[in-house]
């Protein structure tokens, strides 16, 4: 490993990057023109571009500027928005390592440090040779098999030190990703998937369990009025999956009311939301039930377009994705006059993100689909009424689409007679932590925290947080709770806290520091309590915490409602919460003093006398 | 009932919130019936003469010196009030913290600016009797407890002598929204 050692990284910034590495993209003019200079487009064509060449340069964004007849701001801003899009060279192997808390808790540090020895650069530049990159990124959602990480959209999971040599082996011998042979991996569903992810399902429901003919759902629907198939939906009660818990016919309605000549569907699979990873599998395994659900959807409201927004994480499932619309279209239930109806027309084309939690918000999925920052709107105008592209819009996550094809088939009234009363029908909840089972488990609503932790084998609880960072983190007196929209609603996700873990630092710091780096920016509260939130826990974290640092954070809380997203109104959750349920952790921390300062002079003066070459005089007036 | 002490101070403001209090114009007259002053700049006093009831800060710190008075401040008013945004965040001059070391700061202002001319020994002011510069600005809560903020650059007058007012008479504070909105 000598060899590797020696190998000197580069703190890559604007200034250097064209000598270190080169950018120019040569395919641009093919790309450009792939997406028809479509101004719309320009994700897809940063996406390409990226893919290419690893970077995206000045005169890439030159060239895309004068082509698709905008300004290079307009470029540089939607470029300069997501993670995996960079103006600096990210190397020929760009090596994207998960940082979600459950990674860390699966010994991410270890491998990070193994592969910086391996491929002998630091986090956050690329080797002088400009072959490899090494990254930090949010949850990639695979929390079930952990540390993993993303080398040019190939996922490498369940990371040990001995697959780090094998991977950076196969990549300094120059061998595509997709060829780096690794022992002990599952198989993957398909072979157009060229990642070895598992799915992991260890409970199956209605929505998981293959037990219906593609193409039913639908063919029933189209001999129906689309009023009477969105009642149907209505009947059974049926509620968003992505978080919100949105009456879905509800939905459906409104956005048929408005007239317009152009409606869309969008299936929101952006699932950014950490320690979920729900949509994945669903996607994995039963595509074909989605992309039925968004025809159903389609003819419901009017449209003849659906578009998938698949966050780029999940990358490695476009060709099967692609080959599962391909045989749908061959079909007859996707494309032209669908199944034999003249004039019944639904296509769905797949969007990718870049890297942003943000995108999840359903207007700023809209705004990412339109090749924009993903910055969330102001509502109203709600996306029913103006969405993409200021038509009329319904976005409905993963599996809610997958449920309306179920409740076509068999019935509102099955579904009705599943889940609970005001929570119908069953939850697919993604599940990892300090359990013995973690992976998907397909369960009816009503089940209490406590069954789901004999379920997946966990023992020593001390904590769960459900829904994901922006949800809850609850102690075991709530353990008894039922999961449904009217009691301890949840977007699908639980992470089994231990009781040997650090919850402060290991995981409020972690989901604290998420949002800080996942916040859009626009509003002030979000953009910059998140990081005054994070000073207070490190204080108080040091041991020079005061009681005032908590009632400043409580205070602190309320100011968050001003926000204008959910990501803004959830970012001090994880503080606020453990601050509800496990507020001895703080307040062992605390100083019993009314006030600590952490201000020290000697340290403070101690640069500036360097520079001017005189010994600090600390003498006794100064203190 | 005996007036109220008040001290003053401006560490690195630009004297603007000082301004800001004169502006109270001729209830200045009231004000001087119900508190007495001492160490300020409004009436030159250098030194704390007796211990005193309120204290108001402009500006945040920057140097050592600002460190030292601040203390004293802390040491000799019951009651410490930071007003405008240098006391509380630092201000303008903490736009210094985030995008160059001190040592970057000092070299371009005395070795690398334009407008650096007569310096060819290279020298950046070490004189012992110069207070030493801070690595960045801070905020005067960062450094002794402060009791109370009056937010604004400057904070209107009103709200300072409301404040005063409140503070001294015992009285709840009168917070119209006039007072504290900022465009
Ligand atoms: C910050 C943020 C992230 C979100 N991420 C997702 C997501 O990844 N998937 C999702 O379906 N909904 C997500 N949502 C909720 C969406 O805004 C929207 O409510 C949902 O997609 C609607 O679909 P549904 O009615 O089927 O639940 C997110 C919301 C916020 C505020
Ligand atoms: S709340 Fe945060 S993420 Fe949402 S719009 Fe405001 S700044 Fe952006
Ligand atoms: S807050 Fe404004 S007025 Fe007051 S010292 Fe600072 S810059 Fe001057």
């Amino acid at each position: 490993m000598g060899e590797s050692k020696s190998q000197k990284s580069v703190e890559v910034n604007a200034e250097n990057f064209s000598e270190c590495c080169s950018c120019s993209c040569k395919n641009i003019k093919t790309i450009l023109a792939k997406y028809g200079s479509d101004r719309v487009r320009l994700m897809d064509i940063l996406i390409d571009i990226q893919t290419n060449v690893g970077c995206i340069s000045k005169e890439s964004v030159k060239e895309i500027a004068e082509n698709l007849n905008i300004s290079k701001v307009d470029v540089e801003q939607t470029l300069s928005f997501y993670h995996f899009f960079s103006e600096k060279p990210t190397g020929k192997y760009a090596i994207y390592l998960n940082d979600s808390a459950v990674a860390n808790m699966m010994g991410r540090s270890d491998i990070a440090k193994a592969l910086e020895e391996e491929v002998g650069c630091k986090f956050g530049s690329v080797t002088e040779d400009c072959q490899i990159g090494l990254f930090d990124t949010a949850c990639i959602g695979m929390n079930d098999q952990e540390p993993s990480a993303i080398i040019n959209q190939r996922v490498f999971t369940n990371l040990t030190k001995e697959k780090v040599k094998l991977i950076v082996n196969g990549i300094k011998n120059n061998f595509d990703v997709n060829d780096i042979q690794i022992e002990g991996y599952c198989q993957a569903t398909h072979k157009l998937i060229t990642s070895n992810v598992c799915s992991n399902i260890k409970k199956e429901g209605p929505i998981l369990t293959k037990d219906m003919k593609v193409g039913d759902a639908l063919k029933k629907v189209i001999l129906m009025d689309p009023n009477d198939v969105i009642e149907l939906v209505k009947q059974s009660n049926l509620r968003g999956r992505g978080g919100a818990g949105f009456p879905t016919g509800m939905k459906w309605q409104f956005c048929r009311a408005f007239k317009d000549e152009k409606h869309y569907i969008f299936c929101n699979a952006d699932e950014g939301e950490p320690g979920t990873f729900k949509d994945r599998v669903i996607l994995t395994e039963r595509p074909e039930l989605l992309f039925e659900g968004m025809a159903i959807a389609g003819y419901s409201i009017g449209s003849d377009e659906g578009i998938l927004y698949l966050r780029y994480e999940y990358k490695y499932l476009q060709n099967y994705l692609e080959d599962v619309l391909s045989t749908l279209r061959e079909q007859n239930l996707l494309g032209k006059d669908i199944g034999g109806k003249a004039g019944l027309n639904f296509d769905i084309r797949i969007q990718f993100g870049g890297g942003a939690y943000v995108c999840g918000e359903e207007s700023a999925l809209i705004e990412s689909a339109e090749g924009k920052r993903g910055e969330p709107r102001d509502r109203p105008p709600f996306p029913v009424e103006k969405g993409y592209l200021q038509k009329p819009t319904v976005v409905n996550n993963v599996e809610t689409l997958c449920a309306v094809t179920k409740i076509i088939h068999q019935g509102p009234k099955w579904y009705r007679s599943l889940g609970t009363l005001d929570s119908t029908g069953s939850k697919v909840m993604s599940i990892s932590g300090d359990c013995d089972n973690p992976g998907i488990y397909e369960i009816e609503w009503g089940f209490t925290v406590n069954d789901i932790l004999e379920m997946v084998g966990a023992k020593d609880v001390q904590a769960v947080q459900v829904g994901g960072p922006s949800g809850s983190c609850i102690a075991s007196n709530e353990f008894k709770r039922k999961l449904a929209y009217e009691d301890l609603a949840t977007g699908g996700s639980m992470i089994i806290i231990g009781k040997h873990r650090d919850l402060i630092k290991d995981i409020v710091m972690n989901f604290t520091d998420f949002f800080i780096e996942e916040s859009c920016g626009s509003c002030v509260p979000c953009r910059a309590m998140t990081v005054q939130f994070k000073n207070k826990l490190e204080k108080i974290y040091r041991g020079n915490g005061v009681q005032e640092d908590i009632d400043q954070m409580l205070e602190w809380g309320k100011v968050m409602k001003m926000n204008r997203c959910g990501l803004g109104h959830t970012a001090a959750n994880p503080i606020l919460t453990t601050l509800k349920n496990f507020r001895e952790l703080y307040t062992a921390k605390l100083q019993k003093t009314d006030y600590v300062s952490e201000f020290n002079l000697e340290e403070a003066v101690q640069e500036s006398c360097a520079a001017a070459g005189r010994i600090p005089n600390l003498g006794g007036d100064h203190e | 009932m005996s007036k109220k002490i008040v001290a003053t101070t401006s560490l690195a403001g630009c004297f603007g919130c000082h301004m800001s209090l004169l502006d109270i114009d001729e209830r200045i007259l009231d004000l001087i019936e119900l508190v007495e002053f001492n160490k300020s700049p409004i009436d030159d006093i250098k030194t704390f003469t007796k211990q005193c009831d309120i204290g108001i800060i402009e500006g945040g710190c920057c140097n050592s010196e600002n460190v030292h008075v601040l203390k004293d401040f802390r040491k000799n008013c019951k009651i410490l009030i930071s007003v405008g945004e240098c006391a509380i965040m630092g201000g303008l001059p903490a736009m210094r913290n985030n995008n160059a070391s001190i040592t970057e700061c000092l070299e371009e202002a005395y070795l690398n600016c334009v407008s650096v001319q007569a310096n060819e020994e290279k020298i950046i002011p070490n004189d012992e009797e110069l207070p030493m510069i801070l690595d960045k600005v801070y905020p005067c809560h960062e450094i002794v407890k402060i009791d109370y903020f009056l937010p604004g650059c400057a904070p209107r007058a009103d709200l300072i002598w409301n404040a005063l007012v409140a503070l001294v008479t015992g009285n709840e504070m009168d917070l119209p929204y006039e007072v504290i909105k900022f465009d």
